[in-house]
């Protein structure tokens, strides 16, 4: 499950993909994701797959990329499962349609799962911040939603840390039935929580003492700019967009 | 007794914080670890109650290997205290909270009841027993924190920096606690960057740096080797420096605080006023 947490984890290396400005990455995402919930057979959903796969080489977060989509594998297995049961259920006996249809679940996740990575991978939480404020969303929220992100990390690690705390103190969560391992993370998620909510509490203070919100209009250090690059992947997503809806009207 | 034979251990991220570790502590031994941040001192202790196993080499407790045992088993014997006492508190009351080991572990309702009267008498809590954990005061916590675990016995006990946030009067505290530890037969093993704290208890000493350990001695010789504690970024103390200032020597060793340095001193003093 960390795993995914880690996919979403902005790495900085310097690539192509990574000077991209967010809200050409965003544009792309938006393309990928609707696409993929448009269409729900299997082979458009591999192209959507597929095309991912240069911007990942360019981007230089090939293992990065693949750890995600390896860290979902569990539930990637069960979507599978689940429409396939349905779907056998449902008709009655096993059927190629059934197949088919649990197939393409699968390889939408996949594919939503893969975009989103590439996108956090490769966009720092301050650039998607600024790209937030220029859509005009409020800052207080641009920030909230920056400082989640950049948080996840550190929960990761604090979840850790109280782990083995807890496990220290004798509770077992090596082994047991399935009933009494749910009801063992309580121990887990009482410290996280309120360690969370005093962070929060801290974050605040340190804010105020460097004052925040002192001034109503903000100005940027670095402002963001669409380069030709970003305009050709605008163009890109669009026209592909065009093609697959084209093709598949046919 | 503990045993570390030949240990390497290598976090999932590839950073190697544990190098070649060879050592044995034996039943009884109060043995103080130190060194730089990063020197793998908090992971070399997660190896004692199988928190983290080697990559290669091998842990062994009383005579088992530290793979074959869940956390929980090991902990038993092996009783260790966290760093930040905010990564464990979750009951509603400082009872609850320790009595929660004893829970695990399986003990009965009046042996719990017991035990936990008594941990709570030797920390010093008695009076907040029925307070939430999270409205005690830093010393407060760490001191609930230590008796959430001496609460189960165990024969081993490891402090992670345990002076970390404490005044003076409240280490003293500590290390009183510490030495009717001692004197119960227990072993205490202490990771610290306190100086004063380990001039007081005088314990093993072990330097690590860099995943090594690249000394292990008595606490006077530890302290006085100054080039060691260099490489371990660790400030000797002031007597000793004081010391080492006055006598121009290098081979002086193991005078840590003000009762050594009066012992060579004095006689010098006696000399001169009588001549």
């Amino acid at each position: 499950m960390m795993r995914v947490f880690e996919g979403l984890r902005f790495r900085r290396i310097e690539s192509p993909i990574h000077s991209l400005d967010p809200r050409s990455k965003a544009v792309f995402l938006l393309v990928l994701s609707a696409l993929s919930i448009l269409y729900s057979d299997p082979l458009t959903l591999t192209v959507l797959l597929i095309i991912q796969i240069p911007l990942v080489c360019i981007a230089r977060v090939v293992k990065f990329w693949l750890n995600s989509l390896r860290g979902s594998a569990v539930l990637m297995v069960f979507i599978f499962g689940v429409n396939f049961l349905t779907s056998y259920f449902y008709v009655g006996g096993f059927t190629l349609e059934g197949l088919t249809m649990a197939a393409a679940m699968t390889i939408r996740f996949v594919t939503l799962i893969g975009a989103f990575s590439l996108f956090f991978l490769t966009t720092t939480p301050e650039d998607l911040s600024l790209a937030l404020e220029k859509l005009k969303i409020p800052y207080d929220i641009c920030f909230a939603f920056t400082a989640a992100m950049r948080f996840v990390p550190d929960i990761a690690l604090e979840a850790q840390s109280i782990m083995d705390a807890q496990k220290s103190r004798g509770l077992e969560l090596e082994k047991g039935k399935i009933i009494q391992r749910i009801r063992n993370t309580l121990p887990i998620l009482v410290p996280l929580f309120i360690r969370s909510f005093q962070r929060s509490l801290e974050l605040a203070e340190a804010m105020e003492s460097r004052a925040y919100g002192a001034i109503k209009k903000r100005t940027s250090l670095y402002e963001l700019k669409m380069s030709k690059n970003d305009y050709a992947l605008i163009t890109f997503s669009i026209i592909f967009m065009l093609i697959v809806v084209i093709i598949k009207s046919f | 007794m503990i045993e570390v034979l030949d240990v390497y251990y290598t976090y999932p991220n590839g950073f190697t914080a544990l190098k070649d570790v060879n050592l044995t502590i034996d039943r009884g031994e109060c043995v103080a670890i130190m060194g730089e941040n990063g020197a793998g001192k908090t992971t070399l202790i997660k190896h004692f109650n199988g928190l983290l196993k080697p990559t290669k080499g091998t842990v062994i407790v009383d005579g088992n290997n530290t793979k074959d045992l869940s956390v929980a088993q090991l902990s038993r014997k092996v009783g260790l205290v966290f760093q930040n006492p905010d990564h464990q508190f979750f009951s509603e009351t400082v009872e609850e909270e320790v009595a929660f080991a004893l829970k695990n572990f399986g003990f009965q309702e009046d042996e719990i009841k017991r035990r936990v009267d008594q941990a709570l008498e030797r920390m010093g809590l008695t009076q907040y027993r029925q307070n939430s954990p999270f409205n005690l005061s830093g010393g407060e916590k760490k001191r609930l924190a230590i008796a959430s675990v001496v609460v189960f016995n165990p024969d081993y006990l490891i402090l992670d920096e345990p002076t970390i946030g404490q005044d003076y009067l409240q280490k003293l505290e500590i290390i009183d606690i510490i030495r009717s530890f001692l004197k119960e037969g227990k072993t205490v093993v202490i990771v610290t960057h306190d100086l004063e704290f380990v001039v007081d208890l005088r314990p093993r000493t072990i330097l690590m740096s860099q995943g090594r350990i690249i000394l292990d001695d008595t606490a006077d010789k530890a302290l006085s080797n100054l080039k060691l504690l260099d490489e371990a970024s660790l400030l000797p103390p002031q007597i000793t420096e004081l010391a080492y200032r006055l006598f121009n020597s290098p081979s002086l060793e193991g005078i840590l605080d003000e009762k050594d340095l009066m012992e060579i001193v004095k006689p010098l003093i006696i000399r001169r006023m009588k001549q």
